[in-house]
């Protein structure tokens, strides 16, 4: 089961990479989606793949008594997907907020923060 | 808990706790304005008190949880982490007294405080956990906290450098978490000290590689050559207190994850210098200041001099020796002083004048000579003039480049430094020197004069401190060196504690 979810990262990732490329915001955002989840999947795949059981102790014994499935990659990935959640859904907001402030998501147009030389400094206005 | 342990996580508790009550009372500035000062000063307290026992003690590790280390996750502080935490205090206690007076009201009614607290307790976080994912997590607390600073304002370039920011930050984060998966893969651990170990025993490509990436991901927080390009874009686009929390800061967790990095879990030679880093040290050392020199905006040539400052400190670990790093730890110290203290009198530059960019400056000298006083101490000392505490953190390194035989890094440093007094220079004319081109907004009152002012004058102090009485602050600059050297007390603090 490693080897085809190898695969399926590697893609994941080479998907991410190419929408990332792209100067429209929202396709960037779309691969930091698939970044996200690339790096969730690889974190669960080099956590090592195991038909074992769930790491739970049988009520009344004190250690288990069959080969567990290390619990430690799970958490770590929950605590990832929470976390990109958050802030892919900030990021997500910042593009709508940017495309109603700067009339783009043209990232090659956005040069509010940094005007070429000959323009009014942005530090004036703020 | 006992009281050393109980330490420990203090610098962490008193921010979040303080940052949940400013949530609460976000409305009620009556009861958030106390909450907000005694959270800061507690903060301060208690990362002195950590230094201290730090100090007299040793290095101080614990786990939370109960779990034993390497399992649960290691809260550990050595002189480098104290130190840092330290800094951040004295930070943290200045900029939120400045920003008292100089922040608005619509900034402050969106949650300034809360995630201002909030951001605090994410660089306290980082700089005391031993343990990889955890870093990683308080690298993502700091990022929502910089978030909401970043856009409580309102405004074009706000959203603009906003979204740089936000972009290539999230990247880097993702980045860091690719690489923790890939070393939990490898070995199976995620405990700086049990990783030590590890790490060393499986050399091979594969530890180089996901090395390479996690140093390349914590090079784009500490904003180094070519990955920087985030913190010029966003950083003179926020409020003034957030933006010298951001250049105090910020970066510097950066870098202090490369040196963990390199020290203990991924540990190179110790006299023998990390080339690549050399190379990209140098090349942020210029890139930096060359922006800075073309830039016209106060903040936008201080955000540059933030790139640039970081190659010496980054310098400092790539050549790799005892004195190196020694005055690496130094530079920290004076250089997140400085920069911060830069910003804030920026902001003051503003208030007085009524902005930012320098043709519109002028006259300074003449109507707030105080201000010239308070401008020059940071500024010269950022340029490296002695007494102050930029000449020593500069000498330590130069001569530090000349011991390890790189005589062409000693040379970039020089001529930055330099460069650095160009830039300096041309703020103090446009700004002081030069007549006033517009008449000066209405003068500030009285209480907002005492608040910005003090926390500017009390860092500007603390910079001369530092220049004119260095021994003891190199001192614990080089234990600290010595430490990160030789892992084996922190490795011994972190894992001996468990099978005690």
């Amino acid at each position: 089961m490693t080897f085809p979810l190898v695969i399926l990262v590697g893609l994941l990732f080479g998907a991410a990479a190419y929408l990332m490329l792209e100067r429209n915001l929202v396709r960037f955002l779309f691969g930091l989606v698939l970044l996200g989840t690339a790096a969730n999947l690889m974190l669960f795949v080099a956590g090592g793949l195991t038909p074992a059981s769930p790491a739970i102790v049988p009520e009344g014994a004190d250690r288990p008594d069959e080969v567990l499935a290390n619990a430690l990659p799970q958490a770590l990935i929950l605590t990832a997907i929470v976390i990109s959640f958050a802030l892919l859904a900030f990021a997500l907001v910042l593009a709508v907020r940017a495309n109603h402030d700067l009339g783009t998501v043209d990232t090659d147009h956005m040069r509010d923060a940094e005007p070429p030389p000959d323009e009014r400094d942005p530090e004036a206005a703020s | 808990m006992n009281s050393a342990r109980l330490l420990l996580v203090l610098p962490v508790l008193v921010p979040l706790t303080s940052a949940a009550l400013l949530l609460l009372f976000r409305n009620r500035p009556a009861i958030a304005r106390p909450v907000a000062l005694a959270g800061l000063v507690a903060l301060l307290g208690s990362s002195v008190a950590l230094l201290a026992e730090v100090l007299q003690g040793g290095i101080l590790a614990t786990t939370l949880g109960g779990w034993p280390a390497p399992y649960g996750i290691t809260i550990a502080a050595d002189t480098f982490s104290a130190i840092l935490v330290v800094v951040g205090g004295v930070l943290g206690l200045s900029i939120g007294i400045y920003a008292r007076g100089d922040i608005d009201r619509e900034t402050r009614e969106v949650g300034f405080e809360p995630f201002y607290h909030v951001l605090l307790a994410g660089i306290s976080g980082a700089f005391l956990t031993g343990d990889l994912f955890n870093l990683y997590v308080w690298f993502e607390v700091m990022l929502i906290a910089t978030f909401g600073l970043l856009v409580s304002r309102r405004g074009r370039a706000q959203t603009d450098g906003a979204v740089k920011y936000v972009a290539l930050n999230l990247v880097a984060t993702t980045a860091i978490l690719v690489g923790v998966g890939l070393l939990y893969g490898l070995t199976g651990t995620l405990n700086f000290a049990d990783l030590h170990g590890k790490t060393r025993s499986l050399e091979g490509p594969l530890v180089d590689a996901v090395a390479v990436l996690l140093v390349t991901a914590f090079a784009v927080k500490a904003a180094l050559f070519p990955l920087f390009f985030w913190l010029p874009a966003s950083y003179h686009t926020t409020s003034v207190a957030a933006s010298a929390i951001f250049a105090g800061m910020l970066t510097k967790v950066g870098a202090y994850a490369m040196f963990r990095l390199l020290t203990l879990v991924f540990p190179a030679t110790p006299g023998t210098a990390i080339v690549p880093l050399l190379v990209v040290a140098l090349l942020t050392m210029v890139t930096g200041v060359f922006g800075a020199a073309s830039q016209t905006g106060i903040r936008r040539i201080l955000a540059f001099h933030i790139v640039s400052q970081l190659g010496y400190i980054v310098l400092g670990l790539a050549l790799y020796t005892r004195l190196a790093l020694a005055g690496a730890v130094y530079y920290l110290m004076h250089h997140i002083v400085v920069k911060a203290n830069l910003f804030l009198v920026a902001g003051i530059i503003r208030r007085e004048s009524g902005a930012f960019t320098l043709a519109d400056l002028g006259g300074l000298y003449r109507r707030a000579p105080l201000l010239a006083i308070l401008f020059l101490i940071p500024a010269g000392s950022l340029a490296g003039f002695p007494p102050l505490s930029g000449f020593w953190a500069k000498l330590l390194l130069i001569v530090a480049s000349f011991e390890a035989g790189e005589i062409v890094a000693a040379v970039f440093a020089l001529v930055v430094g330099f460069l650095t007094i160009y830039s300096m220079t041309k703020v103090w004319l446009a700004a002081f020197w030069k007549p006033a081109p517009h008449a000066p907004p209405p003068p500030s009152t009285q209480r907002v004069r005492l608040l910005t002012y003090t926390p500017v004058a009390v860092l500007a102090l603390i910079t001369v401190v530092l220049g004119v009485w260095p021994e003891p602050f190199l001192a614990v600059a080089d234990r600290a060196a010595v430490e990160l050297l030789d892992p084996t007390s922190y490795i011994e603090a972190v894992l001996g504690e468990g099978t005690r």
